[in-house]
C-alpha cells in the first residue's frame, strides 16, 4: 500500500521534485493522497444526498483513503430513486425496491450522515447551519440540490390542486400516490400527461412513463387512453424509438400533441388550458412542472443562469458565484447536450470528488470524462438507451460530446431490459454501498 | 502512454513510493465512469458483467473491437468511441487489477 505523507510531499517539492512524479506514485485503487494517521486533508460538507451528492460523499472518502471528513446533510431519511419510479407506476415493480437506505455509507465509509435541513451557510466563514442539527465547518462545499418545481407557471396549480393533480417527479409518497390513482381509475378513463418545455430532469422520463402506463392499460385497462401535451416540439429523447414502440404496441392508445404548453390547470374539472385556450379533460393528470435548481441553491445565492440554474466551472464544478462552493447534478446549467439525469449527476459527484482531492492534497485538478447512460423501459420487459461521452474542451471551457461517441439502440430488447434493471440495482449500489 | 503501463504495475506490486524517475500520470479517475453500470470497481453479479480482474489484453482487445465497430454490443461499441486508445489501455489495466 502506498502511503504518501503531505509533509513529504512538500519537502519534495521543495527539493524541486513535482508533484506529478508522487501523482505517478498515486496507483489505482490504493491510498490516494492518504496523510499520516492523525493529519487531515480537510472536511467537506455534502447537502443533498441523491443521485450527485451520495457519490460525491462516497468517493471523497474513498479516493482520499479517509483523509477528508466528510459530512452529509440530507433532510429525508431515505434515498428514493427517481429512475425505475415509472415501473412502479405501472405495477411493473414494487415501491419498495426504489427505497433504499444510507447506512452503507455511514457503515463502509465513515460518513457522517445528518438528517436536517441546510438553512444557511455563511460562506466567508465557511459554515453551514442546519435547522435541527447544529452548525458545521467546511473547507469545500457540496451543494446537490436536484430541483424544484415553478409550480406558479401553471395557474390554478396552487397547493391545494397539488394534492389532486399529482406530478411524481420527485419519487416518495408521489409516486404512490399517482400509482394509487391510476389504480382507482375506471376502464375507459383518460390520463393526461404534460411536459414541460426542456430542460427538464431526466428527458426521457416522460415518454417512459407514457410507455408504462400504457403499458398497464394495454394489460388491464384496455378501454383506457392517454393523452401526452408535449410542450416542446417533439418527443425529445430517443422520439423515434418511442414513437416506434407507442405505433407498434400502443396503437390507439396514445394521442400525441406536440406544441402543447400548457398554462392552467383546474383541479376541480380536471381541465388543462394551453397558452393558445386549447382544453383536455382528464380523469387523472400528471403534471410535470416547469422546473428550476432546488430552492437551496436559490436561497445560497448560487442560481446565475436565467435565474434558474447554475453555472459551474466544469473542471471543479465549483460555483462561478461562490467560491468554495461546489454544485452538481439537475440544478447545474447543462453542458451543450448533457441531460439532466441520475447518472450523469452520479459522474458529477464523482467528478467533484476528484477535484477536491486534487485541490486539498495541494494539486492541480484536471479535467475529467464524463459519461452519460439513461435506459427507458417501454414495456415489462423490454427497454431502450441513449448514452454519450461528454469530453472537457479547453477552450470552450465546458464539456462537448466526443463527436462519434453515443447513440440509441437498434430497437427495443429484452436484452436492455435485463441491462436496465442491473444498471439500476449496480448504481444505486454505486452510490450508497 | 502504454509504455508506462508495465511501469505502474512494477510500483503497484512492489509499494514502491517514487523508487525512481516516474513520468508523470495522476490517478485516472475517468475510470470511474464504467462503474456506474459495471459496479463500482467493475464488481458486480449482474446482467450487466462483472469487468474486474478480467484479462487487461483481453479488456483492451474487446472495448477497440467495440470502438472500431467490429464487435457486437448494445451500447459499448457506442460509448467506448469516446475514449482514446491511450485512455482504452488504462481502463484496461486498472480493471485487470481489479480483484
Amino acid at each position: 500500500m502506498t502511503r504518501f505523507n503531505p509533509d513529504r510531499r512538500r519537502l519534495l517539492q521543495a527539493l524541486g521534485g513535482s508533484a506529478t512524479l508522487l501523482g505517478a506514485a498515486v496507483l489505482p485503487g490504493s491510498a490516494l493522497a492518504a496523510p499520516g494517521k492523525n493529519k487531515k486533508l480537510g472536511r467537506v460538507v455534502v447537502v443533498g444526498a441523491g443521485f450527485g451528492g451520495a457519490t460525491a460523499a462516497k468517493y471523497l472518502r474513498k479516493w482520499s483513503n479517509g483523509a477528508i471528513e466528510v459530512v452529509l446533510i440530507e433532510r429525508n431519511k431515505e434515498f428514493i430513486s427517481c429512475p425505475a419510479s415509472n415501473e412502479v407506476l405501472a405495477g411493473n415493480r414494487d415501491y419498495a425496491s426504489i427505497v433504499h437506505g444510507y447506512e452503507g455509507l455511514k457503515k463502509n465509509w465513515g460518513i457522517k450522515v445528518v438528517h436536517a435541513s441546510m438553512i444557511a451557510v455563511d460562506v466567508d466563514k465557511r459554515k453551514v447551519k442546519t435547522d435541527h442539527a447544529g452548525e458545521f465547518d467546511y473547507d469545500r462545499l457540496v451543494v446537490s440540490p436536484g430541483v424544484d418545481f415553478l409550480f406558479g407557471a401553471v395557474a390554478g396549480y396552487d397547493e391545494k390542486a397539488q394534492e389532486k393533480i399529482l406530478h411524481a417527479w420527485k419519487a416518495g409518497p408521489q409516486t404512490v400516490a399517482l400509482r394509487q390513482q391510476l389504480v382507482d381509475l375506471p376502464d375507459g378513463g383518460v390520463y393526461i400527461q404534460t411536459i414541460p418545455k426542456a430542460p427538464y430532469r431526466c428527458p426521457p422520463g416522460p415518454y417512459e412513463r407514457v410507455s408504462q402506463i400504457a403499458h398497464y392499460f394495454k394489460t388491464h385497462k384496455p378501454n383506457s387512453k392517454i393523452i401526452v401535451l408535449d410542450g416542446n416540439d417533439q418527443i425529445i429523447s430517443k422520439g423515434k424509438l418511442f414513437k416506434g414502440v407507442w405505433d407498434n404496441d400502443y396503437q390507439g392508445l396514445i394521442e400525441y400533441r406536440p406544441n402543447w404548453n400548457i398554462t392552467e390547470v383546474n383541479a376541480e374539472t380536471r381541465i388543462v388550458t394551453s397558452e393558445i385556450g386549447d382544453r383536455e379533460r382528464g380523469d387523472v393528470i400528471n403534471l410535470v412542472p416547469p422546473q428550476h435548481a432546488g430552492k437551496i441553491a436559490h436561497d445560497i445565492g448560487l442560481v446565475n443562469a436565467n435565474n434558474r440554474w447554475v453555472n459551474i466551472d466544469w473542471v471543479t464544478l465549483e460555483s462561478t458565484a461562490v467560491k468554495n462552493v461546489h454544485v452538481l447534478g439537475d440544478a447545474t446549467l447543462s453542458a451543450p447536450l448533457m441531460p439532466k439525469s441520475g447518472h450523469m449527476a452520479n459522474q458529477h459527484g464523482k467528478a467533484a470528488a476528484a477535484a477536491i482531492v486534487e485541490i486539498l492534497a495541494g494539486r492541480q485538478p484536471q479535467p475529467t470524462l464524463l459519461a452519460n447512460t439513461c435506459y427507458s423501459m417501454v414495456d415489462d420487459r423490454r427497454a431502450i438507451h441513449v448514452d454519450s461521452v461528454h469530453r472537457y474542451d479547453s477552450e470552450k471551457k465546458t464539456p462537448l460530446v466526443v463527436p462519434g461517441s453515443g447513440g440509441v439502440s437498434a430497437a427495443p430488447s429484452i436484452e436492455e431490459g435485463l441491462f436496465t434493471r442491473a444498471w439500476a440495482k449496480n448504481i444505486w449500489s454505486d452510490i450508497l454501498t | 502512454m502504454k509504455k508506462l503501463i508495465p511501469l505502474i504495475g512494477l510500483l503497484a506490486s512492489t509499494g514502491v513510493l517514487a523508487a525512481g524517475p516516474a513520468p508523470a500520470t495522476p490517478f485516472p479517475y475517468f475510470v470511474a465512469n464504467c462503474f456506474n453500470c459495471h459496479g463500482t470497481e467493475g464488481r458486480v453479479n449482474s446482467a450487466i458483467p462483472s469487468i474486474a480482474g478480467r484479462d487487461r489484453e483481453y479488456l483492451e482487445a474487446a472495448l477497440t473491437a467495440f470502438k472500431a465497430g467490429t464487435k457486437q454490443a448494445t451500447i459499448m461499441h457506442q460509448l467506448a468511441k469516446g475514449y482514446t486508445d491511450e485512455e482504452i489501455a488504462v481502463l484496461a489495466d486498472y480493471f485487470s487489477r481489479q480483484k
